[in-house]
């Protein structure tokens, strides 16, 4: 099975060239990186012609602090990370394409799986990358009014003081 | 995050016929705290909008500023109708990273606790979902069957629900003498329970009404959404991570993968029953199979022997010099367990589908990124699917299939 995963992998550079950046395997585990603009053409491709089906998962990962012998598997500062799954073959992938911090943002794969409608706007909330296309790209999990992006990196742990600023119930607007 | 009056106006701007309404984040059939905004036209459904976030906890932020085994205390917090499963899967996922393995008999008792908290769930969301149909009865007689199953994990793991069992590489102690027995105990009454609850409920003329052609999913819709677990195996595809992926040891026990063609909740509630006698049957084989049987007398570890990831017996952490060491370097800040630098993807089938995690380790005790991908966020994501176009009273009964559990659908 790694095999046919490998050769995949193999065949996916010389399809799109540069805008396959490289894989890594461990564990087992095969992981394609991706520009940033081949993020949909690539993953339409998995999906029609290499039959992964599914998307179980979108999420991103913050790379602003880690060493610098990993940076290469994150030249830009974010990764969105698609996580595939082909029913038919039992086969697994990751994708990650990455995005810069400024402009952060990245084509929607909602076209081509329902499931990255939540998963894009969770990965909006938690890190502040816009997904263009995305038919309501909003907060999920945070208040709509919250500023900042919590898994961010740079985002302390305890926040930065939302809570007392929290609007008190008598200055909620009048119902 | 306060009820404001915009949000409400923003559901129908130009409600002249229809009516918008909330159901939730503090309702009855909503079993936690999420929010439904529904459009309505008389009693059908016309849009509705899910709102999600009322628990959500930061669990992912804060599993990267915890070691991976405190992280298990927080696997607990999720689903809180099957904490074990949530335990288990996380360990999974860290024993892939790490590249340990577990010694036989912590793999079969991890496999017999883990279809212990499938029933568990089942047997609870079958309880609920009859309840919130209006068969209250049922719910009672679940809530008894649970309570003895917690009696089984209290006695195993200490604990009735936040029960922290396992530690990277093993459990943290081996299960009592008298385990077999207390399940064996519990498996000779428990399907009867079933057989009551399923003559209550599956030829009951309402649960039925309100069961069949409701909230159907097609397979095309179920797998391009990302739905996993009985939702999926109830829409015809038999996928199930214990046979697709299988870990620990589940591909040396024998065991079907029941499926409904229907889709809808009435097939969900039947994957749900028939996956329960097939976790009794997976029980009864790991515990005939169980290394060392319930005494243990050959002293058969449960935990991995590589003592840079599992903490050495007491007794040898006071004789001898290197356990020491490594006790040391596994409960001090700063050391603790390092796995090496990578990332990877582990999935285990939690009662409610796919539970994965995704973790990046930058090679420090502590890791860099932990993404829980929980099955109910994906499930749930189907909701406006399946009710639009419905009466307000499918949105409960629907809700009640999906089984979500707001711990993990929000972390």
């Amino acid at each position: 099975m790694a095999t046919d995963l490998a050769a995949l992998v193999a065949s996916l550079k010389t399809r799109f060239g540069d805008d396959v950046l490289g894989h890594t395997e461990f564990r087992g585990q095969f992981s394609v990186g991706l520009r940033r603009g081949a993020n949909l053409s690539v993953l339409r491709y998995l999906r029609d012609e290499a039959q992964f089906e599914m998307l179980t998962d979108v999420t991103c990962v913050d790379s602003l602090n880690l060493p610098p012998e990993m940076r290469k598997e994150y030249p830009e500062r974010f990764a969105v990370v698609y996580q595939l799954y082909s029913l038919s073959a039992n086969q697994r992938l990751r994708v990650k394409a990455c995005v810069p911090e400024e402009p952060c943002e990245i084509d929607s794969v909602t076209p081509l799986w329902e499931a990255a409608n939540w998963g894009e706007r969770e990965a909006y909330d938690m890190f502040g990358v816009v997904f263009k296309g995305h038919p309501g790209l909003k907060r999920i999990l945070m208040p709509d009014n919250y500023e900042g992006h919590p898994l961010r990196k740079d985002y302390p742990l305890k926040g930065r003081g939302e809570r007392d600023r929290f609007p008190k119930y008598t200055e909620m607007p009048e119902r | 995050m306060g009820i404001d009056s915009a949000s409400i106006e923003k559901v129908a701007p130009h409600a002249a016929q229809t009516l918008a309404m909330n159901i939730g984040p503090q309702h009855p059939a909503t079993h936690g705290t999420l929010r439904l905004k529904v459009e309505l036209d008389g009693e059908v459904i016309v849009r509705c909008e899910p709102e999600i976030g009322f628990l959500h906890t930061g669990f992912e932020k804060l599993g990267e500023y915890r070691n991976y085994n405190q992280f298990v205390v927080i696997s607990d917090r999720m689903n809180y109708l099957s904490p074990l499963n949530n335990n288990i899967g996380f360990a999974v996922a860290c024993e892939e990273l790490f590249g340990v393995q577990v010694p036989p008999r912590g793999q079969y008792l991890r496999v017999i606790m883990a279809e212990l908290s499938r029933l568990a769930d089942h047997v609870i969301s079958i309880g609920l979902q009859g309840m919130d149909l209006g068969a209250f009865s049922v719910m009672l007689w679940t809530f008894i069957e649970r309570e003895k199953l917690y009696d089984i994990f209290e006695a195993v793991t200490g604990a009735r629900l936040t029960t922290s069992w396992t530690r990277v590489g093993g459990v943290f102690r081996d299960a009592p003498p008298d385990f077999p027995v207390l399940v064996r105990g519990f498996l000779a009454k428990f399907p009867a329970v079933l057989d009551e609850c399923e003559c209550m409920l599956s030829r009951n003329r309402i649960f039925m009404d309100r069961c069949i052609g409701v909230g159907t999913l097609t397979k095309e819709q179920a797998v391009s959404y990302g739905v996993t677990g009985p939702l999926l195996r109830a829409c015809g595809v038999p996928y199930d991570i214990r046979k697709a992926r299988p870990y620990l040891c589940y591909d040396q026990l024998d065991f079907e993968i029941p499926t409904r063609p229907e889709g809808d909740v009435y097939a969900r509630y039947q994957v749900r029953l028939a996956e329960m006698r097939q976790a009794i049957r997976i029980i009864v084989q790991a515990l005939d199979k169980l290394p060392g049987g319930g005494e243990n007398k050959e002293k058969l570890p449960v935990s991995s022997l590589d003592h840079k990831v599992t903490l050495p017996p007491k007794d040898m952490v006071y004789s001898d010099m290197e356990s020491l060491i490594h006790h040391f370097k596994i409960t001090m800040p700063g050391h603790g367990v390092i796995p090496p630098q990578g990332e990877v993807y582990s999935c285990t089938e939690a009662p409610n589908g796919e539970l994965g995690f995704y973790l990046v380790s930058d090679g420090t005790g502590l890791p860099y990124r932990v993404r829980v991908r929980p099955p109910s966020f994906y499930n749930y994501a189907t909701m406006p699917k399946q009710v639009t176009g419905r009466m307000i009273s499918d949105a409960v009964s629907v809700l009640a299939s999906l089984n979500v559990i707001a711990g993990e659908l929000d972390r």
